[in-house]
């Protein structure tokens, strides 16, 4: 299924992410970070759909918009905001830090200046029904010791969360 | 302009990299810096599924899964150091955890 | 004119969604046709609520606003949208406005990809299944949203406990759409699929509906989500969280008039939406009852068999070909027996002008669906939504039975009875699934 006005729809979207990362970084009140960092999630997994890769697409869905957002939003929520709503924004050595960033904006503009005559004009033909099937034979084929390794990170972090969080060890 | 190439995704992906940056180095709260993390591999995921178009095959895909699968893991843990922390310095700055034991 | 005819005989002749044919005039066609059925069920899952729920308690329901209470739900309109809006004081504005409109979003989004028929669906995506869990869990996040936006007690604890239940149930959820699709992959061709038009063609193709597949496994699994969808959508007797003598009304509490409006407009949704999951994973989709079995061929001049030639042309087709038709045709004779024993008094006179004409509406409707190129159309939609409005029955029987479960039992029962018992079921249609040609070929 080819993608319908791909500039339109890739000029949007992007406008939308770019402006819910600004959002995010400069919001006073975490719960509105949170928002916009939803909405850039949201966005982006409408890109996904362009770039042909629809299980990616619904795998951010659930996990990043449908779960770890609605973890961060627990955690804002159990974490009193009101006094740091009054505080200070950014800390102290915001200066440093943008110029960090400066010289890191600078360094990708060299890179994709010099190598952006690498990139292929007109990218392969893909097939998108069968995706997910091939994405599965990956996963148990290839990554098999991936896909495990990621299960018993995921046992870890459980297991690392429960007793950080709780009262008593 | 118009023709969507290879390097408008890298570019975009590099632009949420650098609003990741940003937000990691220059904010207080601890919550926000964590979600700025999240846009920094956001933007690495966008990069790989990007060049995964290019070249045709999956494996950018696969990996773009196992990275929101590591997301998740890190945000579920670092919350909860945040909690614990919370607990006992009732505090959400970053500046404030600058004593080795207290 | 005459191109017009033909523009539109011309697209209802190919066989795919008009989605996936990037067809998009008829894609927005498509989509304000659901979206109208959709408002136009929750109203009647208003007033089907009250009256159901009202005989199960020998009462009688609304009965006054129109002929037995049928303008219930107008007037209910009406009077939400005419009430004042609130707002608490030290809310914070932009989430509190945004709140009902994400709850919405997520419970109308997920009609996207909802097969009513081998072609009629918006799309069909590739991941169907997978959008539909994913989209429909975004609707938490609108309620974590409206809950602590609206800087109160109430809200905010009805709002925790209805997120936590939410997501605990989704584990669950998760879990049994795991082993419909494990069914999905047995078919010839040997690979599955997540489309939801791939399940129900899969469903047909393996001539058994997956509720019936490796009995008992798939009846579990059917049941682990016949419980998972009630408590995902917090309807009783998973209801603590928005119930009114419990936390007033949850998360919810804040809110009146329209916005109030739309929550119940996403309660409504969801529970159709995830009834729709259940009814096209499980209860085989559009598929008639008994959909392998034809019986003779038989032929009635100017009315079967029908014009398309892959149709199949037995007996029994033409038996179930009848049942929306003569379903209407019942409605309309209720309608009339109703009238017929309504009191004979001046006053009444509106009211049984009012349900005679709704019952000459009904009749007309069966009698147009015993038209050929409308019954062809038409048959698919109608036993799914006749599946979905069995679902809907289901709903409001649970809450006209059931007690209500304590919250801490609500989370045991997710995470320590349906949980496991998912996993057990998955990994037992997995190892049947595979054992199968050893035990029937060996």
């Amino acid at each position: 299924m080819a993608p319908v006005a791909t500039p339109f729809f890739f000029y949007l979207l992007s406008g939308i992410m770019l402006i819910g990362g600004i959002l995010v970084i400069t919001r006073k009140n975490p719960v509105h970070s949170a928002l916009a960092l939803i909405v850039t999630l949201l966005a982006q997994a409408s890109i996904y759909l362009m770039l042909y890769a629809p299980f990616v697409a619904g795998v951010q869905i659930i996990l990043y918009a449908g779960g770890i957002m609605v973890l961060f939003l627990f955690v804002i929520m159990l974490v009193s905001i009101d006094r740091s709503v009054r505080e200070r924004q950014f800390n102290s050595q915001w200066v440093v830090g943008l110029i960090a960033a400066t010289a890191l904006g600078g360094l990708f503009i060299a890179v994709y200046t010099k190598g952006k005559d690498i990139f292929p004009e007109h990218a392969m033909p893909v097939v998108e029904n069968d995706n997910t099937q091939k994405i599965a034979t990956m996963l148990y084929g290839q990554y098999m010791f991936a896909f495990e390794i990621a299960s018993l990170l995921l046992l870890v972090a459980i297991i690392g969360a429960v007793v950080m969080a709780k009262k008593k060890i | 302009m118009l023709h969507i190439t290879t390097l408008h995704y890298l570019v975009l992906g590099a632009a949420l990299f650098l609003l990741g940056v940003i937000g990691v180095l220059t904010r207080r709260n601890v919550v926000i810096v964590l979600m700025s993390i999240e846009l920094i591999l956001n933007a690495v995921n966008l990069n790989l599924v990007a060049f995964s178009r290019m070249w045709g095959g999956l494996h950018g895909q696969v990996f773009a899964i196992f990275v929101i699968t590591d997301a998740a893991a890190e945000a579920a843990v670092g919350l909860g150091i945040l909690i614990a922390f919370f607990r006992n310095k009732e505090t959400v700055n970053v500046d404030e955890v600058n004593l080795l034991k207290w | 004119m005459g191109q017009i005819v033909a523009y539109i005989e011309s697209y209802l002749g190919s066989d795919k969604t008009p989605g996936a044919a990037g067809n998009m005039f008829w894609v927005l066609v498509y989509i304000m046709l659901v979206f109208g059925g959709l408002s136009v069920a929750v109203i009647a899952m208003n007033w089907l609520e009250r009256k159901i729920l009202a005989h199960m308690q020998v009462r009688l329901g609304p009965m006054r606003v129109g002929p037995h209470g049928l303008l219930q739900p107008i007037a209910d309109a009406i009077k939400l949208l005419l009430k004042e809006d609130i707002m608490p004081a030290e809310a914070d504005g932009l989430i509190f406005w945004v709140a009902p409109f994400v709850v919405v979003l997520a419970a109308f989004t997920v009609f996207v990809v909802v097969p009513f028929g081998p072609t009629h669906a918006i799309t069909d995506m590739n991941i169907g299944i997978l959008f539909m869990l994913g989209v429909s869990s975004l609707s938490v996040l609108g309620i974590v949203m409206a809950g602590w936006a609206s800087n109160s007690h109430y809200p905010l604890i009805g709002a925790l406990r209805s997120s936590a239940q939410m997501v605990s149930y989704e584990v669950a959820m998760g879990l049994a759409v795991v082993s419909a699709v494990l069914m999905t992959s047995l078919n010839e061709t040997g690979t599955g699929t997540l489309s939801m038009i791939g399940i129900v063609q899969a469903q047909m193709a393996q001539q058994e509906w997956f509720i019936f597949k490796f009995f008992p496994l798939g009846l579990i699994a059917f049941f682990i989500f016949a419980v998972a969808m009630v408590a995902e959508t917090n309807r009783a007797p998973f209801d603590l969280a928005e119930a009114e003598s419990e936390l007033t009304a949850g998360f919810h509490t804040e809110y009146s008039g329209f916005r109030w409006s739309l929550f119940f407009l996403a309660e409504y949704s969801a529970m159709i939406a995830v009834s729709s999951i259940a009814v096209t994973l499980w209860l085989g989709g559009w598929l008639r009852p008994f959909p392998n079995l034809h019986g003779p061929s038989i032929s009635i001049p100017h009315y079967w068999p029908p014009v398309d030639p892959t149709a199949p042309t037995g007996a029994l087709d033409l038996v179930f070909s009848l049942f929306p038709g003569v379903t209407f045709l019942l409605f309309a004779a209720m309608c009339f027996f109703n009238t017929a024993r309504m009191p004979k008094h001046p006053l009444f006179k509106i009211q049984t002008m009012g349900l005679a004409g709704f019952g000459v509406v009904l009749g007309l409707i069966g009698l147009a669906l015993f038209v050929p190129p409308i019954r062809d159309r038409v048959e698919d939609i109608f036993w799914f939504s006749a599946k979905v409005a069995g679902f809907m029955y289901l709903y409001i029987w649970y809450r006209g039975t059931f007690p209500r479960y304590r919250f801490d039992q609500l989370m045991q029962m997710g995470w320590k009875v349906l949980l496991p018992m998912g996993l057990g079921v998955l990994i037992l249609t997995a190892s049947v699934a595979l054992l199968q040609p050893m035990i029937w070929h060996p």
